[in-house]
């Protein structure tokens, strides 16, 4: 057992803390026992943090945001990165609010405007995520600027489509069924279900995980990487439409700035689960844990009256933490030997 | 007599594993030492220790008499101990000097860098290495030669005490590794110690004084270059006698050609490059570093492009084939770049022996992998490659030694059965025992009926495996000889560059 790259940790000193502290950091469930020791110490004196309406609200800001992260928690595990998110969320608002409007919408009254427009939404946000898979694939530019740049182009033509005024009048039937919480919880959940058996069960996540380690052995060992890159790219871009769908349904309204402020939310939210920026690393189930923990200091703070500048300098300190609990995490995965 | 370094009883452990039991040594000052042994019997954490990279849970070393125990690789570095390193250490952006001066930049009024001063120091180290290029190229422009030399300038400048060489010579060029061998003798000559670790016991008895042999952590034997033979040295290593380097041949090229290169071409990389490659066949290709070998391979294998000729594979053109595609008609190619092109170094043991044969476990609609399945073939081809047993399947690849890291790169395309094998420099960096293993497998896998091209810098390798041998000098095939005009002369002229026999 040669060792290149052993650093000295703190393991002859305490071991026993060491190893704890060691084993705790690489759990699994380490964010999900954060969020519940922080509800415990948090919900004695944050009036109604349990009340049923609360975590029905909790639950309900969790759903789309948690579908748009488990996209991008896909894009991460290649090792890429999705700024556009949040742009695709505006979009795909404005184009099915625009197609399915009770005033001056397309397809107005139609029998077909609301499935159309559920079409049209999910055909937005493949055509933007396929946009993205080609830039990176074919045009080889990196992921950080070619999404940058989308996320501008895209949130720029949504505003422009819509003269920048909120479009309402979406039929009932749409909003009732997609802003439901049995609804959206179960959407979620299949979502979930399905992403996560492709990426732990299946050919396309240990592929997925390859690329994202080292792409150029994973190209050598004859792994589709163009053709992957494509996928993954618009499956994040479809999570995102569905996380607008979801947006635009609790919001009534067609909007091009829905959304617009949970880009850190959805990235911090899958690094504080632990998905690895870096490429290689990441599970369906770390992210939604990381998102529960985000929504949950987000409302905590908000009951107990903070202002917005206050939970959003917390957030960050949050995700900071997570941030360098990720790199002491690949550090202990070097030592342990 | 004074010892420039005296290690005395160091033990070490990684997670509860013992790699380090007792290790014992003295070197005298101004000899060089040879420390020898396989892959994992702990070269690397010894001197990993020495250079202050780790540290020992026990024992004690003196470095001039004085107690050395560096908690930092700069501790070390301060105290006299320097490397030249396998994967060499070097920006390429910055120039000679700048490489040597980095962290030591003399300055004027403690900003701006004297440049004329490192100029003039850097030309007079170079000197001393016997490298005739000015202290302001691009470290970017040099051969791998080249730049150990820099290295080992880099380490002069430092006024080094102990000059460690970590396989100095597994990614040079025969010519390069006489050059590399001159200066290490101009080295001694003026007094300097130095530590040279190497598979290559030829080099080794060659070159050092004295020589130590470690074996599972504890010190196999020690002493005096004088009183080892290489086959000595390869008993300790290896605990038991190798009867032979090369395991024995069973079967024989038959007649039906598999592979088959037509006039293949790529200006400045190949030209008009012919061959065909029968089932059950070993072909080599011999040749120097930058003859056009290693791109040869990628061009075969799909990786890099080609704007003439053609490749085939069991009579059927290959066209613009993917590697993916390639590999699903029977193609496998076994990288010489084992850490940037062969594993996932931070995917476990059982992700990287997948990898290439995922799809084969897989089952529609979602392409789910049968996880009984791939357990029990992860297990059997374990057992086939001889992975050390002790390493769990969910471990990092990293954590393994060269040698095991090697098998499992063969392992993952042992895996799919391939018709056409193409291996670069299989046995790079790899210890004696793992060496023979790699053989083995290569052997039956062409007894099995499978086309194997080889590459390597070995010409030993090459006569010991192959059943043909080209020779390919300057992107051309200069030569072919077939066994029985195997001839170590002939190859090596063939090889060289032709001036300089005019």
């Amino acid at each position: 057992m040669e060792s290149g790259s052993a650093r000295p940790t703190t393991t002859r000193l305490l071991p026993g803390a060491a190893e704890f502290f060691g084993r705790l950091a690489q759990s699994d469930y380490l964010v999900l026992g954060l969020c519940v020791v922080y509800l415990a110490s948090f919900a004695p004196f944050t009036p109604g943090l349990l009340s049923l309406e609360n975590l029905g609200n909790l639950l309900q800001s969790l759903l789309p945001l948690s579908i748009a992260a488990l996209g991008l928690t896909v894009v991460l595990i290649i090792g890429g990165i999705d700024l556009s998110i949040t742009a695709v969320i505006g979009l795909t608002s404005v184009i099915g609010a625009k197609m399915m409007s009770s005033s001056h919408g397309w397809l107005a009254d139609s029998a077909f405007a609301v499935p159309a427009a559920l079409l049209a939404m999910l055909a937005c946000g493949a055509a933007v995520g396929a946009l993205n898979g080609i830039g990176v694939t074919v045009l080889k530019l990196p992921p950080f600027i070619l999404t940058l740049t989308t996320m501008m182009a895209v949130s720029g033509f949504a505003v422009w489509l819509t003269k920048s005024r909120n479009i309402g009048g979406l039929p009932e039937g749409f909003s009732s069924l997609w802003a439901s919480l049995w609804f959206a919880t179960l959407l979620t959940a299949v979502i979930a279900a399905l992403l996560h058996l492709l990426l732990a069960r299946s050919v396309f996540g240990r592929w997925c995980q390859a690329i994202g380690f080292n792409s150029r052995a994973a190209r050598v060992s004859g792994v589709p990487i163009q053709g992957m890159t494509f996928a993954v790219y618009v499956i994040c871009g479809v999570c995102a439409a569905v996380a607008g769908i979801l947006f635009t349904a609790q919001a009534e309204t067609g909007s091009p700035v829905l959304g617009q402020r949970v880009l850190l939310d959805v990235l911090g939210a899958t690094v504080l689960g632990g998905t690895s920026l870096f490429g290689g690393r990441g599970k369906i189930h770390w992210t939604l844990c990381g998102v529960l923990f985000l929504r949950l200091v987000d409302n905590s703070l908000n009951l107990l009256s903070l202002s917005i500048f206050t939970i959003t300098m917390v957030k960050g300190g949050v995700i900071l933490a997570a941030a360098l609990l990720d790199a002491a995490r690949s550090r202990l995965t070097i030592s342990r030997k | 007599m004074t010892f420039a370094l005296e290690v005395r009883g160091i033990e070490k452990s990684f997670s509860g594993v013992p790699v380090l039991r007792g290790v014992t040594f003295a070197l005298e000052a101004g000899k060089t030492l040879g420390l020898v042994g396989e892959n994992g019997a702990g070269k690397s954490t010894l001197m990993n220790i020495l250079g202050g990279g780790v540290q020992a849970d026990a024992g004690q070393m003196l470095l001039g008499g004085v107690s050395h125990a560096p908690r930092t690789p700069a501790d070390a570095a301060r105290a006299g101990v320097a490397f030249v390193h396998q994967e060499l250490n070097l920006f390429p952006n910055l120039t000679i000097a700048e490489n040597i001066f980095l962290t030591a930049f003399p300055t004027r009024s403690g900003a701006f860098i004297r440049y004329s001063a490192i100029y003039q120091r850097t030309a007079e180290l170079l000197r001393e290495v016997g490298l005739d290029t000015p202290p302001d190229t691009p470290v970017e422009n040099l051969s791998t030669g080249q730049r150990q030399l820099v290295e080992i300038a880099k380490a002069l400048s430092r006024d080094a005490r102990i000059l460690i060489f970590d396989e100095p010579t597994s990614s040079l060029s025969a010519r390069e590794c006489e050059q590399l061998f001159k200066v290490m003798g101009q080295l001694r000559r003026r007094g300097l110690t130095m530590i040279y670790i190497s598979h290559q016991l030829g080099d080794v008895l060659r070159l050092c004084d004295s020589v130590v042999v470690l074996r599972d952590g504890i010190v196999a034997g020690s002493g005096p270059t004088r009183e080892f033979t290489a086959d000595r040295l390869v008993v300790l290593m290896v605990g038991r006698a190798l009867t032979q380097l090369y395991p024995s041949r069973r079967g024989s090229a038959r007649s039906e050609i598999v592979f088959e290169a037509r006039g293949l071409g790529e200006p400045r990389v190949i030209h008009d490059i012919s061959f065909a490659l029968r089932r059950g066949e070993i072909l080599g290709v011999a040749g120097l570093m930058g003859a056009g070998r290693s791109e040869l391979a990628r061009i075969l294998f799909g990786l890099d492009p080609h704007s003439r000729g053609a490749v085939f594979l069991e009579g059927k053109a290959l066209h613009r084939a993917s590697p993916t595609e390639r590999i699903s008609r029977g193609l496998a190619f076994l990288t010489e770049d084992r850490r940037h092109e062969g594993l996932c170094l931070d995917a476990s043991i059982a992700d990287n022996l997948m990898l290439v044969a995922l799809r084969d476990f897989a089952r529609t609609p979602l392409k789910l992998l049968n996880r009984a399945m791939s357990r029990a073939t992860l297990q059997k081809i374990r057992e086939r490659i001889r992975l050390n047993q002790n390493a769990r399947d969910e471990q990092p690849v990293r954590t393994l030694s060269g040698g095991n890291q090697q098998k499992v790169v063969l392992g993952k395309w042992l895996l799919v059965q391939p018709r056409v094998l193409i291996l670069d420099e299989p046995t790079r960096g790899v210890d004696v025992g793992a060496k023979f293993e790699i053989y083995s497998q290569i052997l039956e896998l062409a007894d099995g009926g499978a086309g194997i091209l080889i590459i390597s810098s070995e010409i030993e390798e090459l006569l010991g495996l192959c059943d043909r041998v080209l020779v390919m000098n300057r992107g051309e095939i200069r030569d072919e000889l077939s066994r029985p005009e195997f001839d170590r002369e002939r190859i090596l002229q063939s090889a060289l560059p032709a001036e300089l026999f005019s």
